[in-house]
């Protein structure tokens, strides 16, 4: 019966939509790109987001999820920029992964410009831990024993070497005083559980990770979080950890999640879902799967999430040609 | 008797009509998608999570879905690697060498109903692992790091010269085929892509499904086109006679059953194995203990029996650290974790004390599951063994059509079936060649995780290759390679000189 209202409400308001949308641009059957399998985090941006325009009454009837896998992002943006490149109803999921990878020419012939991008919906901040029984109390104590001796410090991450879990430590290690990036000993695994479970066996002894990959091994007590990349306290329960900042070492890594939209889209629509996303991520509905979500609070749109997106792949681009991902 | 108490809640949750009904419809759909060359079980799950998410279901109906899917498809894996020669996903792969030639003698109905009895007593043993090892099996997984898994995948390679019936040299060939493919795509360890020519689409590697579709069921079709007149898979139809196991096979092959139940459910435990691993050790395995007559890969239901206990129980197995740790040791749980996750349920190592009824459900679930595709697959065998009167003219076409729809499905890329059509090439020339096309599909599977295990250890070692050594583990895990390696070249050599002794006289 809910369905059933929800339904007739969605048409009524269809049928009323022009008068209350100040858009010169109107939303007709939308389509987002997850350029993943089922399953993964753009496949849940994708759906949470187009099930929240829905429910808000953005968009007049469901957004259609296309999953479109290869390259690591990089079949759907060839895809876009070749194929769709005016199509004003196409919103296309995005993450760091998406910015690491243009920043490092991993996506031939590829750039950000070839993109309108439009927006965030949350982020998952960077952590750094050490298993319980550790030595290691502080990031600090972490990367003096770097300093000593950096063959004896092992991260473990779930990206690739260049990744973001690799280039997080770096970030770190930087703002730490270190100055060859190269030293550091890095070791990709497949996805931060994995790397997580090779902290707890004691086979490398610090993890680089999103806070979301290390909740349950906290509540249990397995992991020591040493620091949370993010310019303050995160909201909630996640207060309890420390930041970097207040440990005198100023980094911020946040896995953002978001979107991009075709280069060719028209102003108009750019404008309107810009709006869309500001308002999706503004409502109460949002919070609510943010919160179940373990996502936080990262708010960029429209020409500052460009300016955003600019200084990522800036940043990544200069630490990727020091440890020499980049010639 | 704590554990029993909490299996008989999760028995309360899940035996509501609503769950029980989801588990019918799940295995069900399961066994399809199993069956079905291109869909596994991850594609399965993946397919039915917007269905989940649609039907607005909490948590606990909707993992009763979603793994009987899971442990559907794993039981519909093996029924086109039996009837067609085409392993419909890839821990069914096993099941080809022994289950194809069982249809040839026109025992296709014996093989189908023998391997849903092993699934059956593969995936109900791991249930019960579940139940009471889940704890401490956690713990031997964290041994493993690196270097004991790479010990691990070499292991498996020693032991490759088993699968081959004839030529040993034909399958390390194939392997070493397999080896180069799984080198395709952007190194994990320094971004570097590899034998990629440029091209984005090869950049995340080769998916192993498009190589076991194309290498086997486009090969088929081609092999038909060949001699479109021939009676290719449907020459055993006039002897087909039996539908059940008889009780003397069935006796027979219990140890068999045993033996692959307990290998591969620990190497399903371990997330760096998996599935295939474990029924392809399970096969080796068995052919190295038993096949003194030499009846292996023509047809013995041993060779049946312990791969499809293996992969089952490899099923089960893998839901210990994707529950227990949060770390899927599969493509599948991988794709179910996902979905723990937009439940709001966090696996973990407090997931069996916060939110025991969710666990104990599913588990509880599982064995419903279970019993519910044995008596489902039993007399469904007679319908598929159906599948063998379709005369090839009409088969082939449908084959070909549901590979294609199936790898399309997986990834939305046409440039994927070009692949898939190279790969059927690649498979009917090496087919012609009389070179088998597992190894190459071992190669792929296992060769990337080998790969990057040993360059994990030797990061970790600083180039130390002695840390390959460096446990005990990983040191039984060595002698055992080296015996899997060197005992069957020793034992042939005697039984050889026994043999000549007794001519001599």
């Amino acid at each position: 019966m809910k369905k059933l209202i929800a339904a007739g409400a969605a048409t009524l308001f269809a049928t009323f939509a022009p008068m209350g949308a100040s858009f010169a641009f109107e939303a007709g059957n939308t389509e987002c790109i997850a350029p993943a399998n089922a399953g993964g985090g753009w496949d849940f941006t994708c759906r949470q987001v187009g099930k929240a325009l829905y429910d808000l009454k953005i968009v007049p009837s469901p957004v259609q999820v296309t999953n479109l896998a290869g390259g690591g992002g990089g079949v759907a943006f060839a895809e876009v920029v070749a194929k769709r490149n005016g199509d004003d109803s196409l919103i296309v999921a995005a993450s760091s992964a998406t910015t690491t990878r243009l920043a490092q020419g991993a996506f031939p012939g590829a750039s950000r410009d070839q993109v309108r991008w439009l927006g965030t919906i949350g982020a998952d901040y960077g952590v750094i831990a050490v298993a319980k029984d550790s030595p290691v109390e502080t990031l600090a104590d972490l990367f003096e024993a770097v300093k000593e001796n950096p063959s004896a410090v092992s991260f473990a991450g779930g990206s690739a070497v260049g990744g973001w879990d690799h280039l997080k430590v770096l970030v770190a290690a930087k703002a730490a005083g270190i100055e060859d990036a190269r030293s550091i000993k890095y070791v990709a695994f497949e996805g931060g559980g994995e790397a997580v479970t090779q902290l707890l066996g004691g086979h490398v002894q610090a993890f680089s990770g999103d806070i979301s990959e290390t909740k349950g091994f906290v509540d249990s007590g397995d992991l020591k979080v040493l620091a949370v990349l993010a310019e303050e306290r995160l909201p909630g329960e996640f207060g309890k950890f420390p930041t970097a900042k207040e440990q005198g070492i100023d980094a911020v890594g946040a896995n953002w999640r978001g979107f991009y939209a075709p280069g060719g889209m028209s102003d108009e629509a750019y404008d309107f879902w810009v709006d869309a996303i500001k308002t999706t991520y503004e409502s109460e509905e949002w919070k609510a799967v943010m919160e179940a979500n373990g996502l936080m609070p990262l708010a960029e749109f429209g020409d500052d999430f460009n300016a955003f997106v600019s200084g990522e792949i800036a940043n990544t681009e200069a630490l990727s040609r020091e440890i020499g991902i980049l010639q | 008797m704590d554990i029993l108490a909490s299996l008989g809640d999760g028995f309360a949750v899940a035996l509501t009509w609503q769950n029980l009904g989801l588990a019918l419809i799940g295995c069900f759909l399961g066994t399809i998608i199993g069956a079905l060359p291109g869909l596994g079980p991850a594609n399965g799950v993946a397919i039915l999570i917007p269905l989940a998410f649609t039907l607005g279901l909490p948590a606990t109906p909707a993992l009763i879905l979603l793994t009987s899917v899971y442990f559907g498809a794993m039981y519909g894996g093996r029924i086109s690697s039996i009837l067609l020669n085409i392993p419909g996903d890839e821990p069914a792969m096993m099941t080809t060498l022994d289950g194809y030639p069982m249809t040839q003698k026109g025992q296709a109905g014996e093989a189908l109903a023998l391997s849903g009895v092993a699934s059956f007593v593969g995936a109900f043993f791991a249930t019960w692992g579940l139940v009471f090892l889940a704890p401490q099996l956690v713990k031997v997984a964290l041994l493993f790091g690196p270097a004991e898994y790479f010990a691990l995948f070499t292991l498996a390679f020693a032991t490759l010269g088993g699968i081959a019936a004839r030529s040993q040299a034909k399958a390390v060939i194939a392997a070493a085929l397999g080896l180069a493919i799984a080198m395709v795509g952007v190194d994990h360890q320094t971004g570097v892509p590899r034998l990629t020519f440029g091209e984005i689409h090869l950049y995340e590697g080769i998916h192993f499904l498009i190589a076991i579709v194309g290498l086997f069921a486009i090969s088929e079709v081609f092999l038909f086109l060949e001699h479109p007149n021939g009676s290719a898979p449907g020459d055993a139809r006039a002897k087909l006679n039996r539908l059940t196991a008889p009780l003397p096979m069935l006796k027979k092959t219990t140890g068999s059953m045993a033996r692959g139940t307990v290998i591969g459910f620990l190497s399903g435990v371990l997330p760096g194995a998996g599935a295939s691993l474990g029924s392809f050790v399970a096969y080796t395995l068995e052919k190295r203990l038993k096949d003194k007559e030499g009846t292996f890969g023509k047809g013995d239901p041993r060779g049946v029996a312990a791969p499809e206990a293996g992969n089952n129980a490899a099923a089960g197995g893998a839901l210990v650290p994707m529950l227990a740790l949060g770390v899927p040791g599969s493509g599948t749980t991988a794709v179910l974790l996902a979905m723990l996750m937009a439940l709001n349920i966090t696996p973990g190592p407090l997931l069996f004390t916060q939110q025991p009824e969710v666990v104990w459900g599913l588990i509880a679930a599982l064995f419903i599951g279970n019993v519910m595709l044995l008596l489902l697959n039993v007399p469904m065998v007679g319908l598929f063994v159906r599948v063998l009167q379709v005369p090839a003219k009409y088969l082939m076409p449908a084959v070909a059509m549901v590979s294609f729809v199936g790898i399309y499905g997986l990834s939305g890329s046409t440039f994927d079936l070009l692949v898939m059509i190279i790969f059927g090439v690649g498979g009917y020339l090496l087919r012609k060649l009389d070179v088998p096309l597992v190894p190459v599909i071992l190669g792929i599977l296992l060769g990337n995780e080998m790969e990057k295990n040993l360059r994990r250890a030797l990061t970790i070692s600083d180039g130390d290759l002695s840390i390959l050594w460096g446990s005990p583990i990983a040191i039984t895990i060595w002698v055992l390679a080296i015996l899997g390696f060197v005992a069957p070249l020793l034992v042939g050599r005697i039984l050889r000189a026994k043999k000549s002794a007794i001519v001599a006289p």
